[in-house]
């Protein structure tokens, strides 16, 4: 029984970018003979939380099927963390409020970006990057490329810790049992599986397919423009780049966490593992010394790797 | 031929398991030149595994392959292909994204250079004209705007093209499954034509009327094993239903029924085809079963999507007042979600009501599917496999079990008896005889004429239009294919 339970578990994909992860975690503090190895591990989760919310989007509409992807979402963070940050005006009484409009800035991009899908007809993955720029430019008009601070009691809370974990890991831990309580047991996530394995026999069972992709693309926006506001604390500060390097990030999330590509399959657990993997394998590669330019090409192939090992999977018949 | 006595191919004990079921237990098989040998079984009997087998795409777990009178090690797709062996499987097997003419390229490599594409279109026409004259194809159509009848019959001519590859047997699994009578007719009788120059067939159907009258040989499969073989004239229908281990052997039996007219039960469908320029429209009542008749790809698809469509947004000429659910007979592209166990694939349609609170309890998502698997009889030792486990005509049946689940008081059937065999029709006829006595309605599009004596009116479509409606005293096949043909005034 426990040996049958043991084999299960290695044939989740998931297991393996947990095991990546500690892999290079422990190359790296061979590196510094165990110098800095619990300082780099809450540094990690530190970085990873930002990774999971905007992975967490991005699975989501990676699920809906081939060609669904929001390259929108570092337009959106950018956004989203000036307005945040404006709204806010340095003054902890008003840090809900800054909350709530870089949310509702983040739900305004993601329905305008169903809007442009749906009504214009253009493929996601062209609506979401000329969406892009259009935040873009807003974004300078609005920000005039000013560097706002956070209010203290934001930046203190987006990097409070509890005995070397931040409060944001553990808040986002509870986020993403949320998300996967979401994608497998309600109508909106069973409807998001389905449509990404067959759109047509989707809308033929019943499904609300428009409303459902709606909805998801509402998602991506909501969660980038929260992951912008938090980011900006985090960071003291908001800027437009802030959010540029999770492009990649959220994708390689999702990918190195066992979701299809192709649509129609979601993990959510493994999501954790491919953030603390790509946050550990940048710190690792940073111990060693190497240049940026390395970095971005280690983890190029890593996800190339990745996309070729998991798409050796035989149908069954 | 000199050597016409020989085996052009023999199975010698062969097996298969896919994991715990076992597919082929055994089977020794063998088909002689020059020989139609008919082939039929309940669903997951182990016909389509055995044609895999012989197809190459297969390997068996033991046993022998011989073929030429030489056993083959390393037996493959592409040995198949060189020693003359085709396959038309059940699942159709084109590529959507190319045409008619690119398609029949694909399997024949010999076709290079300047004007390939006119040449792979010259062979198919050629190929379509010789065996469905008549048959409206171009060469230069996408495979995937094509019907799925005549997908089918693309595929099937393509399978018996010839260029430099000799072409000793062609499997034809279920090739008439979504073909009218017509056409069906047309394919077999091409059969006996291209079996009298000394080429095999082998012949999958479960329109067993089909297997007796163009078969030289019958071999009878049940649990993986072959149970009886013997020369097409010893059998008689009651004798294949019986060796197959028919439960419910005999004739279809329509329920006879007090002859009214109508029946005076609320409408629940009011619909006009799209293409529709006199008055006629399809209705029908509460507890009724409405049959779409007519020639494959006339329309009767097309309306039924329009009826769907029209329970959930306005549409002109169509109104509905229940809620729907749709049997897909296309189950590939319309059916299935390939990703998911049988137990998700049954329960998509419902996951509203297998909620408890906002979310969906995997307790009673596995009830609903275990009290399908149950009077439907969908043959899994565990519901929580993945649905391309099933054979295909189970696969079928967890669609049947989707849509009967469900809260929706009308159900559209769009040819939903796809590979499905005689004894499970038989059953799914009762059932649906009984939910549309217990206030279900049914629309039900087919292209087995035998069908329709289940339905208590039938529409004849033709050209997109309803020709005729008739009721089920004055039906008859002859009266449909009189119909199907008369000139549209």
């Amino acid at each position: 029984m426990r040996l049958a339970g043991r084999i299960d578990l290695l044939t989740r994909p998931w297991v393996w970018s947990y095991l990546g992860a500690l892999l290079v975690w422990l190359a790296a503090i061979a590196f510094t003979h165990g110098y800095g190895a619990g300082g780099m591990l809450t540094a990690a989760l530190a970085l990873a939380v930002f990774c999971v919310i905007t992975g967490v989007a991005q699975m989501f509409v990676i699920t809906l099927g081939p060609g669904n992807v929001d390259l929108s979402l570092p337009a959106n963070i950018g956004l989203a963390s000036a307005v945040a940050m404006k709204v806010m005006h340095g003054s902890d009484s008003l840090i809900a409020a800054g909350l709530l409009a870089a949310l509702g800035s983040g739900i305004g991009i993601g329905i305008g970006n169903y809007l442009l899908i749906r009504l214009l007809r253009i493929p996601p993955i062209i609506a979401t990057l000329s969406a892009s720029f259009i935040i873009q430019s807003t974004g300078i008009s609005y920000g005039r490329g000013l560097q706002i601070k956070p209010p203290p009691g934001f930046a203190a809370f987006t990097t409070a810790q509890t005995a070397g974990i931040p409060l944001l890991a553990i808040g986002t831990a509870v986020f993403t049992v949320g998300a996967g309580i979401l994608l497998h047991r309600t109508i909106f996530g069973r409807s998001v599986l389905a449509i990404g394995q067959n759109p047509r026999a989707a809308w033929l069972a019943g499904i609300a397919v428009e409303r459902v992709r709606c909805a998801t693309y509402v998602l991506s926006g909501a969660l980038g423009g929260i992951s912008g506001a938090l980011l900006a604390g985090y960071f003291r500060g908001s800027s437009l780049e802030i959010g540029d390097e999770y492009l990649l990030a959220s994708i390689a999330c999702v990918v190195i966490g066992g979701t299809s590509v192709s649509g129609g399959k979601a993990n959510v657990p493994g999501l954790w593992g491919a953030a603390l993997f790509l946050v550990l394998l940048l710190t690792m590669l940073n111990t060693f010394g190497v240049s940026a330019g390395i970095r971005l090409l280690v983890t190029g192939f890593v996800i190339i790797a990745v996309i070729i090992a998991a798409g050796g999977q035989k149908p069954l018949r | 031929m000199p050597a016409a006595a020989a085996n052009i191919v023999r199975l010698d004990g062969v097996e298969k398991h896919f994991g715990a079921v076992r597919a082929l237990a055994k089977v020794d098989f063998s088909v002689d030149a020059g020989e139609c040998v008919g082939l039929v079984g309940h669903n997951g009997a182990g016909k389509s595994t055995l044609m895999h087998v012989l197809a190459g795409t297969l390997t068996p777990d033991r046993g022998q392959i011989i073929i030429g009178g030489e056993p083959r090690q390393g037996y493959a797709v592409e040995m198949a292909q060189k020693l003359g062996i085709r396959c038309v499987f059940q699942e159709l097997s084109l590529c959507p994204n190319l045409t008619v003419a690119e398609n029949a390229r694909v399997l024949h490599p010999t076709i290079t250079g300047w004007g390939w594409r006119r040449r792979a279109s010259r062979l198919i026409r050629g190929k379509l004209d010789e065996m469905f004259p008549g048959h409206g194809i171009v060469p230069d159509a996408l495979v995937g705007e094509l019907s799925i009848g005549k997908r089918q019959m693309v595929e099937v001519a393509r399978a018996f093209t010839v260029t430099k590859a000799p072409l000793h047997l062609v499997i034809l699994d279920e090739p008439t499954s979504s073909l009218d009578s017509h056409t069906a007719g047309q394919l077999l009788s091409y059969v006996r034509r291209v079996v009298a120059t000394g080429v095999s067939c082998i012949l999958i159907s479960h329109l067993l009327r089909e297997i007796l009258d163009y078969s030289d040989r019958i071999v009878v499969m049940r649990d993986g094993a072959a149970v009886a073989a013997g020369r097409a004239s010893e059998f008689d229908r009651d004798g294949l239903v019986t060796a197959m281990g028919g439960a419910a052997a005999g004739t279809v039996r329509p329920e006879e029924r007090a002859a009214g007219l109508r029946r005076t039960t609320p409408v629940r469908v009011r619909a006009r085809p799209a293409t529709q320029k006199d008055g006629r429209e399809l209705v029908a009542h509460e507890g009724e079963i409405i049959g779409l008749a007519g020639l494959a790809g006339h329309g009767q698809t097309e309306l039924l999507i329009r009826i769907f469509s029209g329970a959930s947004r306005r549409i002109p000429g169509v109104e509905v007042t229940a809620r729907v659910a749709l049997i897909a007979g296309d189950r590939q592209s319309d059916g299935i979600f390939p990703l998911w166990s049988i137990a998700e694939n049954i329960g998509v349609r419902s996951i509203a009501a297998l909620r408890k609170g906002l979310l969906i309890s995997p307790e009673l998502e596995k009830r609903l599917a275990e009290r399908w698997q149950k009077r439907i009889r969908i043959r899994t030792p565990d519901l929580r496999n993945n649905i391309l486990s099933l054979s295909g005509g189970n696969q079928q049946k967890a669609l049947f079990a989707r849509a009967l689940g469900s809260e929706a008081k009308l159900v559209l059937m769009d040819d939903p008896m796809r590979g499905v065999d005689i004894g499970t029709k038989l059953e799914v006829y009762d059932l649906i005889r009984a939910e549309a006595d217990g206030g279900r309605t049914f629309l039900w599009y087919t292209s087995e004429a035998d069908e329709l004596k289940n339905c208590d009116h039938v529409y004849v479509f033709r050209s997109g239009r309803i020709i005729a409606d008739l009721h089920r005293n004055e039906l008859s096949e002859e009266r449909v294919i009189q119909s199907s043909f008369e000139e549209v005034t």
